[in-house]
């Protein structure tokens, strides 16, 4: 630390500089720019509030899930996204943020998280879709990020994908079975994937052209792609999936366009991406309330822990 | 991009049956495949099965009820850790309602052709029909009552698995030995919250309290033993859970006392005895959304 308070910024700079051109990685005790450190505290904690709130939309299910296999694989599913939150409020702490103060900044509605969690589950097959839909572009989005300029985070990354990878697998396993079910099933399954499709393309963010963050967070490594680059690619991806699936992607546009080597589709609705941001969304105020009321609810049992904690450190000290 | 996680994505429409990678007891496979199923010599085929069921109903409501805590929990721990129990003791469940509809096929209501036993054992029984303990089924109330109620039936199956590692049955001794290391966490943690709680703040220390004082007249009945227990107990099979009285309280004795708690008078003895199919209103609500999606649609496998 006595380095650090010798060496001139303009050096420190060069040095971070240099780290990230050749892509090694930052660590929490290394200097690095304020704007550097304050970006991602906001991406981490923003993703660590997707996995906290994204627990709720499939967690409405878990009392109802019709076979007890089903209720297994989403309970282990719902645990591993509150296992998630945890490393990644941990990543940020390692960045001088506290997790108490970025719960509160959420519950303030201060601190954003995934819109898509604002999209209600109205039938099993919901969980399904968002294991295969909204994993899946949550892995689109996260793969990059395992090479991040920022160790923790990109360590933390690492775990997460994998866990993903195999929520995504269990999700589409549903679908494939609910579509070799009743008619009533693969109904079900239809309707959800209509319901889905098009936030899950919104789940890559704003068009480049009006992606302010994008640029520095690329330059700085903690960024890999541009929104649309990965929105492309998970069109590419969905859509042999749909067709193994026998589902209809609901978007008429959607075609294989052999000269770009991509599949061209439909315009976003952009209006509505605005609107679920804004917190003018489905559930928005519905999924905060929830969060809140769990938060409030459990605030004398972790006082009782911290009192509880304190009597014990007092005795072992007068022990 | 070419990692492990794109080839994962990329192979998700491939088929991918025998996957060494799905969770245990998610899975396809016959979760007692390899185990010898056979009934043993001197048992009822009818009674092993109501005892599965007893032991797999205790199981599987209290799993329900901790489920409920999901996104609701005082801290993202306790989130894992609540889902965690649920997880564990949903696997105990659907072992025991496997081994109950195996060994009594006449049991389950066989709805569609391949509906699995637990599945039609867990949705299309009704609350009657149903041999868990009260204790159970009654609702989680706060933080500190759903601890208490954990640690009371934790001590309580901790003890019965524990002896029932020597059943002359290979596959309840089999869920046992599994059972017994799962549960000894779970009791842990529970001791660890009701020790925090009653000796945290004053008021962490009324509502444990509180909470205590609701569980307590559900405790009676864990003690009291069916004819079938008794029969069961008697071939060497099962456990009378007459015998455990005196491990719990002991186990019980040493928590409240660390927990800065008053141990409760002796209970009132409830009219109400789970494992004969009477119980509270309680576990028709329980089962009414737990069983609502499945039997919308009798005819489909999930």
């Amino acid at each position: 630390m006595t380095a650090t308070a010798v060496t001139p910024e303009t050096e420190l700079q060069r040095h971070f500089e240099d780290t990230i051109e050749h892509d090694r990685r930052i660590e929490p005790r290394d200097w690095m720019p304020e704007a550097y450190r304050k970006s991602l505290v906001r991406q981490i904690a923003q993703h660590a509030h997707s996995e906290i709130i994204g627990m709720q939309p499939e967690g409405k299910w878990l009392t109802r899930a019709p076979s007890l296999r089903r209720k297994a694989i989403l309970l282990a599913k719902v645990q591993d996204e509150a296992g998630h939150g945890m490393y990644l409020y941990s990543a940020a702490e390692t960045l001088g943020a506290d997790r108490a103060d970025l719960t509160q900044l959420l519950i303030d509605g201060k601190q954003k998280y995934s819109s898509i969690f604002n999209y209600p589950t109205l039938t099993f097959a919901d969980v399904g879709v968002i294991g295969w839909l909204v994993d899946g572009a949550a892995i689109v989005n996260q793969v990059p990020l395992c090479r991040s300029s920022f160790g923790p985070y990109a360590r933390a990354m690492v775990r997460i994908c994998k866990e993903e990878s195999f929520h995504q697998r269990q999700g589409y396993e549903l679908l494939a079975h609910l579509m070799g079910g009743t008619p009533a099933q693969r109904a079900m399954v239809q309707d959800a994937t209509n319901r889905w499709w098009w936030p899950s393309l919104m789940m890559f963010g704003p068009p480049d052209a009006d992606s302010p963050n994008t640029q520095q967070s690329m330059a700085w490594r903690i960024k890999r792609h541009t929104n649309d680059e990965l929105r492309q690619r998970f069109v590419d991806m969905s859509v042999p999936q749909a067709e193994a699936l026998g589902v209809t992607l609901p978007d008429p546009a959607l075609r294989w366009n052999s000269e770009r080597e991509h599949h061209d589709f439909g315009e976003i609705d952009w209006m509505e991406f605005k609107r679920v941001v804004s917190g003018q969304g489905p559930c928005n105020a519905e999924r905060i309330a929830h969060r809140k009321a769990a938060h409030d609810d459990g605030e004398w049992v972790r006082e009782a822990a911290v009192a509880y904690a304190a009597k014990q450190a007092a005795r072992g000290a007068a022990a | 991009m070419t990692t492990d996680h794109d080839s994962a994505y990329d192979s998700l429409a491939d088929e991918h049956g025998g996957d060494a990678r799905w969770a245990f007891g998610t899975g396809f496979d016959d979760p007692l495949s390899g185990v010898d199923t056979a009934i043993p010599g001197g048992v009822e085929a009818a009674d092993l099965a109501v005892y599965c069921l007893m032991l797999a109903d205790d199981a599987l409501v209290m799993s329900q009820r901790l489920t409920e805590w999901c996104t609701n929990a005082p801290e993202l721990e306790e989130e894992v850790a609540l889902a965690n129990i649920g997880l564990d003791l949903l696997g105990q469940a659907r072992l025991l309602l496997a081994r109950a509809g195996a060994a009594d096929p006449s049991i389950p209501q066989r709805l569609a052709a391949d509906l699995p036993h637990e599945d039609a054992l867990a949705y299309f029984r009704r609350a009657a029909e149903y041999r868990n303990v009260t204790l159970v089924e009654v609702d989680n109330g706060d933080f500190a009552r759903s601890a208490v109620r954990l640690l009371a039936f934790s001590t309580w199956r901790l003890a019965l698995l524990d002896r029932l590692t020597s059943s002359r049955d290979p596959v309840l001794a089999a869920v046992a030995a599994k059972g017994v290391k799962e549960v000894t966490y779970h009791r842990d943690y529970a001791a660890r919250w009701v020790v925090r709680l009653g000796d945290g703040t004053d008021l962490s220390h009324d509502r444990v309290a509180a909470g205590l004082a609701a569980t307590w007249p559900y405790v009676g009945e864990l003690f009291v033993s069916s004819d079938v227990e008794q029969r069961l107990a008697a071939a060497g099979v099962g456990v009378d859970p007459a015998g455990l009285r005196a491990e719990f309280d002991d186990v019980m004795r040493q928590v409240l006392a660390a927990a800065r708690l008053q141990h409760p008078a002796a209970e009132s003895t409830v009219d109400i005895a789970g494992r004969s199919g009477r119980h509270t209103e309680a576990l028709v609500s329980l089962l009414a959304e737990m069983q609502e999606l499945a039997r919308a649609h009798p005819e489909a496998i999930w």
